[in-house]
Formats: structure tokens, C-alpha cells, sequence
């Protein structure tokens, strides 16, 4: 065992690692990039589509404004240069998902270069490079037929248009990300700033978040690349990981046995884990791009990024830092509530009514977060507002209920919106504090369980834990567990 | 010299998805080579004072705004599809 861990050892020093990483993001703008179908996810297959998007001849692409401004946005945010002069390529190949047989894409001249995003490690940061950000067109959907809805086993595939022309942003990194876990990290971080950008509403299920690896080992501390692998279908931030994990160690594998890593793409399978080549095209790479002779060249005024840019909202990685500042909250409390700019508004607004922040932030990530992931919905619908959480607060500070109780008129609040000054008055659970009231409980409780409180002043502490719970029972959970024992103790002396 | 080899033909075809045969090949081969000889006359032209262009018109940045318009009927989508299956267009097997 011991030796095993030392052979992996050597060979996750001897190797390093190289990723970039190319993830394609569906913009949520609400008609499609170059004419005005509406965006629709699982609408009826083909009753989203146009003589424009079905690439009939003669028909002409207009670029959709709002697809533009998004691209600058999400470049800005990603400290990228936007191109004041930029245009479309004709990217062609054959595939019977792209009606016209050219996607609309972008190639030497995109809308932004040169860009970079501050990826938070715990323990470090890792900046990662941004090469380029550009637009284009998504393709349509395949619908293979047969059971097993694989393409090999399929007679025919069916085709739906809906998504062909649906506004996509391509972001591409330097070789810059140094393990799978940076690459998770990397993606974690880029969807919450594009969640926070609100151009996308980032669903890998849905795929409107896609991502693609580029992956390859070498020697530690040569210089130059080694021959890198494509890795394609990693669809969760899990499956990249694994994915990613999976190639490197394959790689490193061939090399120490002496082989060489080709240059391909592979395919992610979940199920067994692990990377397959996929049959390679020769012409693959002979996209043979020219300039979109149908689209005028974008001249990207100063004034419209400027405006762009004074409309980016607060990024999670400064946010992080001033709620860390501010609040005085833990690191991990804040990445957690960060990671959810609903949850971050909402805390904030707490905040400013309440002033012990890390018991708001104890509460929205215990209980409140359990029960809104229990039930499915977002911060944003919860029928709690921050005024009644922040009142509850203020209420078990003053000893008027019990934390204990606090938990049950939370989940009051919770399915019904109630106020909690109500639900405490219309169910009768005031703590109870009234040390004359709690005496004569406890002098019931003492007198009931004589055994007991011989076993407690005879030296069995345990026997405390008990009697306390017998008057708790009694007032229903109501009374002031501090003064409960307190005064027991005094009795019992 | 020519310009275009029997190769580059080859190639050219099988991204455009074209299957010629050897003979076909062997007669496009050189009428292709005419046609680029041809437009290779362009390239007399002194552009040492022209600056490189993609667009003939001086015209930019047009766009339109992000509103819906309506789409094709369903029946209309399916018009000129040789076949269709559940709404949608069918193709042969894919490899």
C-alpha cells in the first residue's frame, strides 16, 4: 500500500500538468442571434425557426444588438480588450445539425482579446489567462432514433432547428490551468460571474454551459507543450474533473510505458469513467474560414463600452474580499454565500437590520438553505424576507423564544409566510421566563423523580441532563433552558 | 507550373462532400487550373497603397434590436424537408 503511494507520488512530480479550457455559453437574449425567433428551451422541435435560421437562400442575417452587449459585458468582466473593429467568419463543414453548412463564427478579428479570471483556490489564487472571447451561432439538436439513442445504433436522426442560431459566446483559456481541480475551480467561477453578469442562465443539464478540455502532460520543468488530447462531453463540474483526471493519468501512463500520446479528441463517458477516442476526421481541421460576406464589420464605440462597463454589478471575487472585510464573516461563509448572488443580496439586507452577521449567515446556510434545496426553490421566491428573518433573530436575543423554538417558527415562516410575532402569539411559544413560574415546575419535576435527584447528588452528573429535559417536556419546550438550570442546579445543592 | 494538383482536387471534393471519379478528376483538374491561373491576374495589381479589406461597402455596425418576431408556422417549418418524423426534419444515418 504504502509503496503504491509512493510510485504516484514520483510521478505526480516527475509530470505536470497542462489544461486550457473552451467553454461555450447560450446568452439569455430573448430572440436568436441573427433574426428574431424566439429563444425557447423544450419548445416543440421546429416551431422556433425562420427562412433565416433554416438557412433558406437568399435570406440575410442581421447581428442581434443585444448579443453584442453581452459579449462586452462578459469580456469586460473578464478583463479582456474589446476590439474596436471586429468581424464574423463563415466556419464551413458538413453537418446536418447547421442548415446553412457554415456556422457564423468569429476568427482572426473577435469582439475581445487577451483577458484573464482570478480563480480562488482556498489556499492560493490561480490566474487563468483568457485568450479570446467571441460570438456565434449554436447549432441545432440531434435526435437520434432506435432504444439506445446512440449514433451508431441509430437508422436516422431527426433534426430540430430551435436551437440553430441561439447566440453563443466562446471563452477560451491560455494553457494556464495546472490540475482538474483548477479546471473545476476555473468553471465554478467563470458560471457565477456570468450569473452574476446575467446574460446566461448557465444550466449544464440543459447545456446552455458547455465545456471542452484541452489536456496534456510533460516532464516538470521543460519547457514547450506536451502533445495535448481534446476532451469533449464533460457535463457537470464533477465530469470535468473526473474526466480531466482520468486523461492526465492516461497519458502519464503511456509515457512511463514508453509510448506517445496522439493528438486527438476523446469523449468523456461518465458511466465507466474514463476517456474513448473518437473516429478522427482528416479534414476535421479545414474549416477553411473567410470573412461573412453577408454582415458589415462592427466598429465598437468607446462610449458603448464605457457605458458597458459602468452597468457590471459587484463580481464575486471583489465581493468575497469586502464581505470578508465588512462583515467580519469567515472566508468559507462568504464564498458560500457569495457563490449565490440572490443569497449575497439577501444577506446583505439582513445585514443592514441586524448586526450579528454571523448568525445571518449561520441561519442562510443551515437551516434556510436546507430547506429551500429541500423544496426546490431559490432565495429569491422564499416567502421569508429578510425583515421577518432578522425580526426572529431579534427575538431569540431577547430570550422571548428559544433557539430550539426559533427552529419551528422558522419552518412556520417558511411554508407560510407568516409574520413571527404572530406565530409565536397565535401558538403560544413566548419562552418562558419567569423564574417564579419555572420554580414551581422544576419543584414538580423534583418531587416526581426522587430517584433521580439521589442518583445526581450522589455524584451521577448525567442525571441533570434528564431532570432538565423533564421540564422542558413539561412546558412544552418553552422555557428558558438557561434559567431552567440555573435554578435546578441551585435546588438540587 | 500548375496551381492546383489532382491531390488538392481530391481534397477540395471531399469537403464539399462531391464524388468525382478518376476520370472526372483527371478532366476538372486542369479547367480548375485555368480558372485560378485567371484570377491570379488580380494579384498584378500594385495594393502596396491599399489597405486590406474583408466588406466592399462602407457601411458598419448594423444591427437590429432584440425583439420577437413571429416564426414559421409548423407546416410551413416542414415545407421543402424531403422527410420528417415527430416534428422534426429526418436525415440519413449519420457516420
Amino acid at each position: 500500500m504504502n509503496q503504491q503511494k509512493d510510485t504516484y507520488k514520483k510521478i505526480d512530480s516527475k509530470y505536470e500538468t497542462v489544461i486550457g479550457l473552451e467553454t461555450h455559453v447560450e446568452l439569455s437574449t430573448a430572440t436568436k442571434m441573427f433574426c428574431g425567433c424566439k429563444l425557447s428551451f423544450g419548445a416543440d422541435p421546429n416551431t422556433c425557426t425562420c427562412p433565416v435560421c433554416l438557412g433558406h437562400p437568399g435570406t440575410l442575417p442581421v447581428i442581434n444588438k443585444k448579443a453584442i452587449d453581452y459579449a462586452i459585458k462578459i469580456a469586460l468582466a473578464l478583463n479582456c480588450t474589446t476590439n474596436n473593429y471586429s468581424i464574423f467568419h463563415r466556419k464551413n463543414y458538413f453537418y446536418p445539425d447547421m442548415p446553412k453548412n457554415y456556422q457564423i463564427s468569429q476568427y482572426d478579428l473577435p469582439i475581445s482579446s487577451r483577458g484573464y479570471l482570478d480563480v480562488d483556490m482556498g489556499d492560493y489564487i490561480r490566474r487563468v489567462g483568457i485568450t479570446r472571447v467571441h460570438l456565434e451561432e449554436d447549432t441545432g439538436k440531434l435526435i437520434h432514433t432506435g432504444t439506445s439513442g446512440r449514433i451508431s445504433e441509430s437508422a436516422a436522426s431527426i433534426v430540430d432547428f430551435n436551437r440553430a442560431g441561439t447566440p453563443l459566446i466562446e471563452i477560451v483559456t491560455e494553457p494556464d490551468i495546472g490540475s482538474p481541480a483548477e479546471a473545476k475551480e476555473y468553471l465554478i467561477s467563470l458560471r457565477n460571474l456570468l450569473l452574476y453578469l446575467d446574460v446566461s442562465d448557465c444550466s449544464m443539464e440543459e447545456g446552455s454551459l458547455r465545456c471542452d478540455a484541452n489536456v496534456s502532460v510533460k516532464l516538470a520543468g521543460t519547457e514547450g507543450l506536451g502533445t495535448k488530447a481534446e476532451i469533449k462531453n464533460m457535463n457537470s463540474f464533477k465530469f470535468l474533473q473526473k474526466g480531466l483526471e482520468y486523461e492526465v493519468a492516461r497519458q502519464v501512463e503511456l509515457l512511463e510505458s514508453g509510448k506517445k500520446v496522439i493528438q486527438q479528441t476523446r469523449h468523456y463517458d461518465h458511466i465507466t469513467d474514463s476517456t474513448k477516442a473518437l473516429r478522427s476526421k482528416e479534414e476535421a481541421h479545414d474549416y477553411r474560414y473567410f470573412p461573412e460576406p453577408d454582415l458589415v464589420p462592427m466598429h465598437i464605440e468607446e462610449s458603448t463600452v464605457k457605458e458597458i462597463r459602468a452597468a457590471i454589478p459587484e463580481l464575486p471575487f471583489e465581493k468575497t474580499a469586502r464581505f470578508v472585510s465588512q462583515f467580519g464573516i469567515s472566508i468559507y461563509d462568504c464564498r458560500f454565500l457569495v457563490a449565490d448572488r440572490n443569497l449575497a443580496e439577501y444577506f446583505e439586507k439582513c445585514c443592514a437590520l441586524y448586526s450579528n452577521a454571523k448568525t445571518v449567515a449561520n441561519w442562510l446556510m443551515g437551516d434556510f438553505s436546507a430547506l429551500l434545496n429541500k423544496e426546490g426553490i431559490l432565495i429569491s421566491a422564499s416567502k421569508i424576507t429578510p425583515e421577518k428573518l432578522t425580526c426572529m433573530l431579534e427575538m431569540i436575543d431577547s430570550g422571548k423564544i428559544s433557539s430550539k423554538i426559533a427552529k419551528s417558527v422558522f419552518e412556520e415562516m417558511f411554508a407560510t409566510g407568516a409574520d413571527p410575532q404572530n406565530i409565536i402569539e397565535s401558538k403560544g411559544l413566548e419562552q418562558i421566563s419567569d423564574e417564579g413560574m419555572i420554580e414551581s415546575v422544576i419543584d414538580k419535576v423534583i418531587g416526581e423523580n426522587p430517584e433521580t435527584v439521589e442518583q445526581f447528588r450522589s455524584g451521577k452528573v448525567k442525571a441533570l441532563g434528564f431532570l432538565v429535559g423533564q421540564v422542558m417536556a413539561q412546558t412544552r419546550g418553552k422555557a428558558n433552558p438557561k434559567l431552567v438550570n440555573e435554578i435546578l442546579l441551585k435546588k438540587l445543592k | 507550373m500548375s496551381i492546383i494538383s489532382k491531390e488538392d482536387v481530391k481534397h477540395v471534393a471531399k469537403l464539399a462532400e462531391l464524388d468525382f471519379s478518376d476520370s472526372e478528376v483527371e478532366k476538372i483538374t486542369p479547367q480548375l487550373d485555368k480558372i485560378l491561373g485567371h484570377v491570379a491576374n488580380i494579384s498584378k495589381v500594385d495594393t502596396a497603397a491599399i489597405s486590406p479589406t474583408s466588406h466592399t461597402l462602407e457601411i458598419k455596425n448594423v444591427f437590429r434590436e432584440d425583439t420577437v418576431r413571429e416564426s414559421l408556422s409548423k407546416e410551413d417549418d416542414h415545407l421543402n424537408a424531403p422527410e420528417e418524423m415527430d416534428g422534426g426534419f429526418k436525415v440519413p444515418k449519420i457516420d
